[in-house]
């Protein structure tokens, strides 16, 4: 009996990692089969949302510390950018450690203040200091360029092709997906879940779950600062109403939301969904892509409670006894 | 020397007065148990020695240190486990993973955590039920859940708040054998929560403690607490 356990166990790792090489491959190759500007560009945007998607699940969907103000730390990143380009005249590209080097300490302020909350206090907190490093951003103009945000000059990289931009956010991307299984299958991951479960009974096993919830919105919010910094160098123009609305917090949200809260493969499946179907309603509908855009967020939620993930589990189930019904 | 001293502890919620001047002791290797009447401070005892509630005054030494001021992560490290008396089940992890968690307090090994979790499921009678989701599971085993996670931490002393309530008399007779075998197999101290004189309980426990409107009323083995005349009055009246 014991042996069929490990028989099975091992052909499903080798299926997963035959799925997870083809995955691999084909994203490796897109920018051939892709290759005209636009579909390229999409590509770019949706790889940049699982990046922030899976940095958000980290602290919202295996802390359950659902955070609305994660728009503030992807700020911060893209600012690193546009002021290190525009006061030193050093690459932009830097952003991508300083981005993160800068955040940690705004995350840790926030961390102290907002984790004496929980709950929905703790989400409007977040939403608080979103709103604040906005007006900040706005108000510090010789900083920041205020209303007028900040032009990027070209750098050497701008030239005609996405390509190489691609590459670069598969690369964030991937490391950020990595690094949630990473955790989600350690000790770290474990006192997430936990703290997110019940409080009290982490801190009865000896859980320190306000050191841990730190921790969580620190990885959480310095890899979200990464794809900030990404940001700023691939649009090479950052002001408040781009990288610092509240609106942007909300569609980190939706996407892990959407894609399954928690799970690893939640927000990148989260991210493809959204962005995808955003891009192409745009292109099609004009006008009316707002609505059919809610109108499929509100059947997913609707009808996979537990995100795609979920609906697509009970899916795998359904079909697996329906195949076993089949005599041989 | 004593593994737990409580000393003049005092707690009040509001004008009631929950815990008033309690004072006992928990020897190494000793099962103690602390009975009285709905109400009487049981629990308040518990979340005060853990660290959830702060005593107004008064001392908690565990092995020598004061544990007043702790927050209870803290307490929980330094080898005092506990259970709730409404359970609280990690609630979408299942029965391994609720254990591995409780693991994980003396490593960061996943390998090791998983080792001492193993022993722990065998140890408390779960490996039939290791992947169960802990949701679904029934009050019993929840019982039995709640202290074996404590258990997978290491601990020198177990506080088990109200273990028995809400049990059959099959389960209630399995926890019983749980608690003896913490003492007689691990070396563990307990102390238990029971709101009920079970004489059950009353014959594992090493010395029990009678708690009545938060005053110890009579200490001593089980036979000369039954017999106390104070104790049958809180329980039955005059």
């Amino acid at each position: 009996m014991f042996g069929s356990h490990l028989g099975v166990l091992y052909s499903a790792m080798k299926r997963a990692s035959l799925y997870l090489s083809v995955l691999a491959l084909f994203l490796i190759a897109a920018p051939f089969i892709f290759t005209t500007r636009y579909t390229q560009h999409v590509l770019i945007v949706v790889l940049l949302y699982v990046a922030l998607g899976s940095a958000w699940n980290i602290l919202g969907g295996f802390a359950g510390q659902l955070s609305l103000g994660h728009a503030a730390f992807f700020g911060i990143g893209a600012y690193t950018a546009a002021i290190i380009a525009s006061k030193t005249g050093l690459s932009p590209w830097w952003a991508l450690i300083a981005g993160p080097a800068a955040v940690l300490p705004v995350a840790l302020i926030v961390g102290w203040i907002c984790f004496r909350l929980r709950g929905p206090y703790f989400t409007l907190a977040t939403i608080a200091v979103g709103e604040v490093v906005r007006l900040i951003a706005l108000n510090w103009t010789n900083l920041t360029g205020g209303a007028v945000g900040v032009v990027i000059r070209p750098s050497v990289l701008s030239g005609t092709s996405k390509v190489p931009y691609y590459y670069i956010v598969l690369l964030i991307a991937a490391a950020t997906v990595s690094l949630c299984y990473l955790i989600i299958r350690g000790k770290l991951g474990y006192y997430l879940m936990a703290i997110r479960e019940d409080e009290e009974t982490a801190e009865s096993i000896g859980i320190d779950t306000t050191g841990y919830k730190l921790r969580a919105l620190a990885v959480s919010a310095s890899l979200t600062a990464v794809a900030g910094a990404f940001y700023a160098n691939y649009f090479l123009f950052v002001d408040t109403t781009t990288v610092l609305p509240l609106a942007l917090s909300v569609e980190i949200v939706l996407i892990a939301i959407v894609g399954g809260l928690g799970k690893v493969p939640g927000p990148v499946l989260g991210a493809v969904l959204l962005k995808l179907s955003s891009e192409i309603f745009r292109n099609e509908f004009a006008q009316a892509n707002l609505l059919i855009y809610g109108a499929l967020l509100v059947i997913v939620i609707l009808f996979m409670p537990d995100g795609l993930m979920g609906g697509l589990r009970r899916l795998f189930r359904i079909a697996a006894r329906k195949s076993q019904r089949v005599p041989a | 020397m004593s593994l737990l001293e409580v000393k003049d502890l005092t707690k009040s919620f509001g004008g009631l007065v929950a815990v008033d001047a309690l004072s006992f002791s928990v020897v190494a290797g000793e099962t103690v148990s602390i009975i009285g009447p709905n109400g009487a401070g049981k629990t308040t005892v518990f979340n005060l020695i853990t660290g959830f509630h702060r005593p107004a005054t008064g001392e908690i030494v565990f092995e020598g240190t004061n544990l007043v001021g702790s927050k209870p992560h803290t307490i929980a490290l330094a080898g005092v486990g506990r259970t709730f008396q409404v359970v609280k089940p990690l609630r979408g992890l299942s029965v391994f993973e609720n254990i591995l968690v409780g693991a994980f307090a003396r490593t960061g090994d996943r390998e090791e955590a998983r080792w001492v979790a193993e022993d722990v499921i065998k140890f408390t009678g779960m490996t039939g039920l290791r992947d169960a989701v802990a949701d679904g599971l029934p009050i019993g085993t929840r019982k039995r859940l709640e202290l074996a996670r404590s258990l997978a931490t290491g601990p020198k002393l177990i506080l088990l708040d109200e273990v028995m309530s809400g049990l059959n008399p099959t389960e209630s007779r399995e926890a019983i054998e749980l608690i003896k075998r913490l003492r007689d197999e691990r070396g563990i101290s307990a102390v238990a929560g029971v709101e009920h004189v079970m004489q059950v309980v009353m014959s594992i426990s090493d010395r029990v403690i009678v708690l009545n409107h938060g005053r110890k009323i009579a200490e001593g083995t089980p036979a000369e607490v039954t017999d106390n005349p104070e104790v049958i009055e809180a329980y039955l009246g005059k």
